[in-house]
């Protein structure tokens, strides 16, 4: 029987838990048990990249993945950017080149945008329009989400104490 | 769409799995990355009465190389392969395949014993698993068996395993050091599943080419070695007309499929062109390595 | 209160919308919680034709967790249908242009037939979305199929199946403009050719599907509806209608909205139904879309094939222009002849064309209602007329940029009267711009076309083909009736405006706060934007059509102004001075010429309170507030020319953008980075739907495109960088100079890249005259003609080859 199941996990760094049936959406737990409506719904099949989230360190989609499956994982969303009302240099670089206008695919695109930083800290633009192509975004053209992210890239090395080329 | 409901079951061994497999007699699914599976229940195209979740069982995605041979467990997932660095080195066709798959993020949760067991036609690495006559270890209750690649794969989205059998580890020989390889791939969006695309696998000799592996992904209902093309190529040599003849032979030797993304006279037209280029590119990407 | 520093007019001020959106605390429609809140899912056909023999809900209604399973034929009984058009055409326009229209009124829930694939049959409410699903899983129809009407020309053929039987035609309308003589004009002309073209069948495809809930309070008999629209005041109308409350109990929100782009631009039934469930239940119902429904349900857009003549001399100059038309518009016509007349009304665009002559039906057909989406009814015109530009050129040897400029509207010929009317039933006067300046400027921006014609020829040496594409429009931007504005001053000084104009990312909330910190001298943070909200103010047209900077700026202006009047009058009583010298300044009014003597404004809007010892002077009332609605007298003219640069891969197909420019002018720029926002928005939507999207049905009606694997929104990796050059020619017809722009982008980069892709392949003398342009098209177009080392001179017909230009 699929009796509901409970769920311990960390999200944002703080321990949360919820209780659900084993076939509730990750997404779905996130926005409805746990009250985090940051994190969007776009297509529950795996395409746009809105429900991106970090799954213990790395993006995963979350309309991909069962509540059940987080037990015990440590989750980031957009939610937990931000440190108060300190805006993440990603986040502000979004802010300073106008990379969002309604702002559905926003909080999946600053995910996949991090993630990828994570394995390319220093891309070019076309690295870039790469990286992102696992978010779609309808309302910008991407024009400056690109611009942004380098930008935020930029920001984020220097936070961390790399020089500039 | 929301999936239908199911009962969860999360094994902590491999045995408990396929104990849970059987008793469902084909009505359970095992849950390995879920960038396949849960989209189609979530379409409820899929609503198996039970979920057989891997993700909790230990030791099933270790990378290992040992007497020639990379074993990979199921279980790996896409991403953890791409930045292994012992893939990098003993296998760099899969390496290079994984640019490929999808997007970074699916990666993040797909598995490769995922991807083999959902044989999509249009799917890198089957077509990588094919034309490195890797195989895959699979285990049920009554004990394991080894599959090769050409016995694998039966047709889109079927393989040969059964119901209550499960993928347990990828092998794959290690490439040589020298070999020339290259992917070329045609897909409308980059991370888009393959309309067209061939794997190539060489082991140039100066002029002469001593070994060619040339296998296909989107072009047929399952991936395919193009054998009497690489027979060309190992006759002939790695010339501008032989490598000419054997894109012609690829083309000839394909099946594909017509649908709305493709005609399968296009398909075949493309397995020609690709073919050609993955050629020329793995020559060229290995002479560069042989002289940079 | 801090200090205005003006003007804010024209600068690139940041978005106060941004921070909620970049940390998650947007509202959209899916994160509101109402208590005791359930949840609803629709039924939906699986064939495309059938009637309605019965609707079983007695399984689904049983599942535990469900509150109530409806189908269309209790509906019916309750409710009415909605009105046969949402978007009515004024009188100025029906008495002069001739036209038939036969529209259909679509209820709540299917109920007789069912007449695409998608329609809803059945509503279920339940405790959550997932049981709701689950039920309606064990909903059971039993329809008997009928045949499948797929193509508008079939729907058009004698003896198709009616979709609508008791319309007796699938012909749900049909109208036709003329200007000068076209056939005297076609027959004297010294060169004719024709060709058909068409546009084919996409969608905005918002990453945010739709979404509706409702709240019934049962103390005031009064219902809340929070729906991701675009037209509020248009949900608030019918939905007061239909349940037959009076619109004062209605009230209609739309809250942060992902996207919408027109296919949130209409009522559709979900809007009416789960206000109904609401008020039935005595409990909050919510609905939001899936994609797959949104493919099967939402509104689709453009497909329209042409028939097109067009007559011109030996200098390129057209002179006489026919176009027979006909669009799908699928199962229903919410908005009418809106889109199809944009259509007509846009084709000659910026070029001076004397006889012309523009036909159009509409047909009914088994497939997801037709309506607006960013262009509506213009890329697929300008889609023609572009192609027809470069074919013209390439019969006559010439370069298509030098055709468009012999045949471009100069600008000592503006304002230009086309000599057609606009769908407000107002002559098109193309009111200011500089159509050649437009284009010279695009054509600069790509390097010449020079430059461009020695590298292609490079590059072909190599076997590379390049290929150069214009395309240019104008746009009829802020059409009315009307749009309102009340702007109160609050007593604490703050500006407040309210509108019925709705943002679903435009960026409405800056660009107002803006323009109200320049009519006030006020900091746009002291400047309080209340948009989409019924309650806010009486009346509102809403947001499409390229129309709110233009509309919601001059309602603004004008209420500025009774509301400014009675403001000096108030400070001139406090300041003891005649309201003449008085000017606003600094977050208040002040006496010119003498710094000191200042009165807040929120001094002025406390005396301006009604009751006792309150600082009004004799005959002036209390309040410091004004509604203005201001109604256009017609459109004002945007325009662009679009230039690309593509590297066509002939064994593959593949089209590459090697290089975009837009040249734009919009008048007055208000904010110039959301301008340019809008404009790359728009040119990727474009993009995408020439070389990527689709909405393919197979013969039975079955949408072959079930979800975004199908459906191919450009990914970053599909969309070019832009290079974008503006002028500024601003528009005469509203105070501030303002013209649209939201919907441009999306208008010309079908018509760009089909001719770069035509220009590419000229060796091998193949034409796209259809959308979209696919690999496999390409290969099959260039597999049979081996390319020619030199272009050869063309011959008549289909095919043929360019002479090269330049």
């Amino acid at each position: 029987m699929p009796q509901p199941v409970d769920i311990r996990l960390t999200v944002n760094g703080q321990a949360r838990e919820g209780r659900c049936e084993p076939r509730k959406l990750l997404v779905d737990f996130l926005r409805e048990e746990l009250g985090l409506t940051g994190t969007h719904i776009g297509c529950e099949h795996g395409i746009c990249g809105a429900c991106t989230i970090f799954y213990n360190g790395e993006a995963a989609r979350s309309c991909l993945m069962f509540a059940v499956q987080a037990e015990g994982a440590e989750l980031i969303t957009v939610e937990g950017l931000a440190k108060g009302e300190e805006l993440h240099p990603m986040q502000q670089a979004f802010h300073e080149h106008h990379a969002l206008q309604c702002g559905f695919c926003t909080p999946g695109m600053l995910i996949a945008a991090l993630d990828y930083l994570k394995i390319n800290p220093d891309p070019s633009e076309d690295e870039i329009r790469e990286g992102i192509s696992a978010v779609l975004c309808r309302c910008t053209g991407y024009v400056n989400i690109v611009k942004a992210v380098k930008a935020g890239a930029a920001a984020m090395r220097r936070e961390a104490g790399q020089p500039d080329p | 769409m929301k999936p239908a409901k199911f009962d969860y079951y999360r094994p902590g061994t491999i045995d408990e799995a396929v104990v849970i497999l059987e008793r469902y007699e084909g009505d359970a699914r095992v849950l390995a990355g879920g960038q396949s599976l849960v989209p189609m229940m979530n379409f409820r195209l899929a609503t198996p009465a039970a979920i057989v979740d891997l993700n909790h069982i230990p030791r099933l995605s270790d990378i290992a190389a040992a007497d020639g041979v990379v074993r990979i467990g199921a279980m790996a997932r896409q991403r953890q392969i791409e930045f292994a660095p012992l893939v990098a080195e003993r296998l760099p066709l899969l390496h290079e395949a994984l640019r490929w798959v999808g997007h970074l993020p699916t990666r993040t949760r797909g598995t490769i014993g995922g991807s083999i067991a959902n044989a999509d036609p249009a799917a890198e690495i089957p077509m990588v698993l094919q034309v490195l006559g890797g195989e895959v270890v699979v285990r049920d209750l009554q004990g394991g068996r080894r599959i090769g690649a050409p016995d694998l794969f039966l047709g889109p989205l079927t393989t040969s395993l059964e119901p209550s059998e499960i993928i347990t580890e990828v092998r794959f020989p290690v490439m040589p050091p020298g070999t020339a390889f290259a992917i070329e791939e045609f897909a409308r969006r980059k991370g888009d599943f393959a309309i067209a695309a061939i794997a190539a696998v060489l082991v140039p000799e100066g002029e002469r080419c001593r070994v060619a592996r040339l296998a296909t992904a989107g072009v047929g209902p399952v991936p395919v070695r193009l054998r009497e093309a690489e027979a060309i190529l190992e006759e002939r040599g790695l010339g501008e007309a032989a490598v000419g003849a054997a894109a012609e032979k690829a083309a000839e030797l394909v099946e594909p499929m017509s649908d709305h993304n493709a005609s399968a006279d296009y398909r075949r037209h493309l397995t020609g062109v690709l073919t050609r280029r993955a050629v020329l590119k793995a020559i060229k990407d290995h002479q560069h390595a042989a002289t940079g | 209160m801090s200090e205005g520093r003006a003007p804010h007019i024209g600068r690139s001020l940041l978005r106060r919308e941004d921070r909620r959106l970049l940390t998650g605390r947007g509202q959209f429609i899916a994160d509101l919680e109402l208590p005791r809140m359930l949840h609803a899912a629709f039924v939906r056909s699986p064939v495309a034709h059938a009637r309605i023999r019965a609707v079983d809900l007695s399984v689904a209604a049983a599942v535990p967790g469900v509150a109530l399973a409806l189908g269309g034929a209790h509906l019916v009984q309750e409710l009415p249908p909605l009105p046969d058009t949402q978007l009515s055409l004024p009188s100025k326009w029906t008495s002069h242009v001739e036209h038939e229209f036969h529209n259909p009124q679509q209820p709540g829930l299917a109920h007789d037939k069912v007449r695409h694939v998608g329609e809803a049959i059945a509503v279920i409410v339940a405790e959550s979305r997932y049981a709701a699903e689950d039920a309606a899983a064990l909903v059971s129809l039993d329809l008997d199929a009928l045949p499948a009407v797929v193509s508008a020309e079939a729907a058009l053929a004698p003896n198709a199946p009616l979709i609508h039987d008791h319309l007796r035609t699938n012909m749900f309308g049909a109208f036709s403009i003329t200007k000068g003589n076209v056939n005297s004009a076609m027959a004297g002309a010294p060169h004719r050719l024709q060709r058909r073209f068409y546009h084919h069948r996409y969608a905005a495809m918002p990453i945010e599907c739709r979404g509706v809930a409702a709240l019934y309070e049962p103390r005031t008999d009064a219902i809340t509806i929070w729906s991701a629209t675009q037209v509020v005041h248009w949900v608030r109308r019918e939905v007061a209608a239909i349940l037959g409350m009076p619109e004062a109990r209605v009230r209609c929100v739309a809250l942060d909205v992902g996207g919408g782009f027109g296919v949130k631009g209409h009522v559709y039934p979900e809007d009416l139904v789960i206000p109904f469930l609401a008020r039935r239940l005595g409990r909050p119902v919510r609905w939001i879309e899936d994609r797959h429904e949104h493919l099967l349900s939402a509104a689709h857009s453009r497909d329209q094939l042409h028939e097109v003549e067009a007559g011109f001399d030996d200098d390129g100059r057209i002179l006489a222009l026919r176009d027979k038309f006909i669009l799908d518009c699928g199962a229903w016509n919410p908005i009418g002849g809106g889109v199809p007349y944009n259509t007509a009304a846009h084709l000659a665009g910026p070029y001076k064309i004397e006889n012309l002559a523009v036909s159009a039906r509409t047909a009914a057909t088994n497939k997801v209602p037709n309506t607006a989406y960013r262009g509506a009814g213009r890329p697929e015109a300008v889609f023609a007329m572009e192609r027809i530009i470069d074919l013209v050129a390439g019969e006559l040897g010439l370069e298509p940029a030098e055709v468009r400029r012999r045949n471009m509207i100069r600008p000592d010929a503006m304002p230009y009267r086309a000599g057609i009317l606009y769908r407000d039933g107002e002559p098109i006067v193309y009111d200011s711009g500089n159509y050649p300046a437009g284009l010279q400027q695009a054509l600069d921006a790509i390097g010449g076309v020079e430059a461009f014609r020695r590298r292609q020829r490079e590059m072909r040496r190599e076997g590379r083909y390049l290929g150069l594409g214009i395309g240019c429009y104008v746009e009829g931007t802020g059409v009315g009736p009307f749009e309102g504005a009340t702007v109160r001053i609050d007593p604490s000084g703050r500006v407040y405006v309210s509108s019925g104009a709705s943002s679903q990312g435009q960026g409405m909330e800056t660009i107002f706060a803006q323009i109200v910190a320049d009519a006030w001298r006020v900091a746009p943070d002291d400047v309080v934007i209340t948009l989409a909200d019924t309650a806010a103010i009486p009346a509102g047209s809403g947001t499409f059509a390229s129309r709110s900077t233009v509309t919601l700026s001059a309602a603004i202006h004008h209420a500025s102004e009774r509301v400014r009047e009675k403001a000096f009058a108030i400070a001139g009583n406090l300041l003891e001075c005649a309201p003449d010298d008085l000017e606003l300044r600094d977050g208040g009014v002040g006496v010119v010429g003498v710094p000191g003597a200042t009165v807040s404004l929120a001094k002025v809007a406390q005396a301006a309170r009604p009751g006792w010892d309150h600082g009004r002077p004799p005959g002036i009332d209390a309040g410091l507030e004004e509604t203005r609605y201001w109604e256009p007298q017609t459109v004002t003219w945007s325009y662009a020319a679009h230039a690309a640069i593509v590297d066509v891969d002939p064994e593959t197909g593949r089209v590459a953008i090697d290089k975009y420019v837009i040249a734009h002018d919009c008048g007055v720029v208000v904010n110039p980075l959301l301008v340019e926002g809008q404009i790359a928005g728009g040119t990727a939507q474009g993009i995408g739907g020439v070389l990527l999207e689709e909405l393919p049905y197979d013969s039975e009606g079955q949408l072959l495109a079930g979800s975004l694997a199908d459906y191919l929104v450009p990914t970053a990796g599909d969309v070019p960088d832009m290079t974008m050059v503006h002028q500024h020619t601003p528009s005469p017809l509203n105070p501030l100079g303002v013209k649209g722009v939201g919907e441009g982008g999306a208008v010309a980069p079908p018509a760009a890249i089909a001719n770069a892709i035509c220009d590419a392949l000229s060796p091998f003398g193949v034409e796209f005259n259809q959308t979209p342009i696919k690999p496999e098209q390409i290969v099959k177009a260039v597999r049979p003609a081996r390319p020619s080392p030199r272009p050869s001179p063309r011959a008549r017909g289909e095919g043929g080859t360019r002479a090269a230009g330049g």
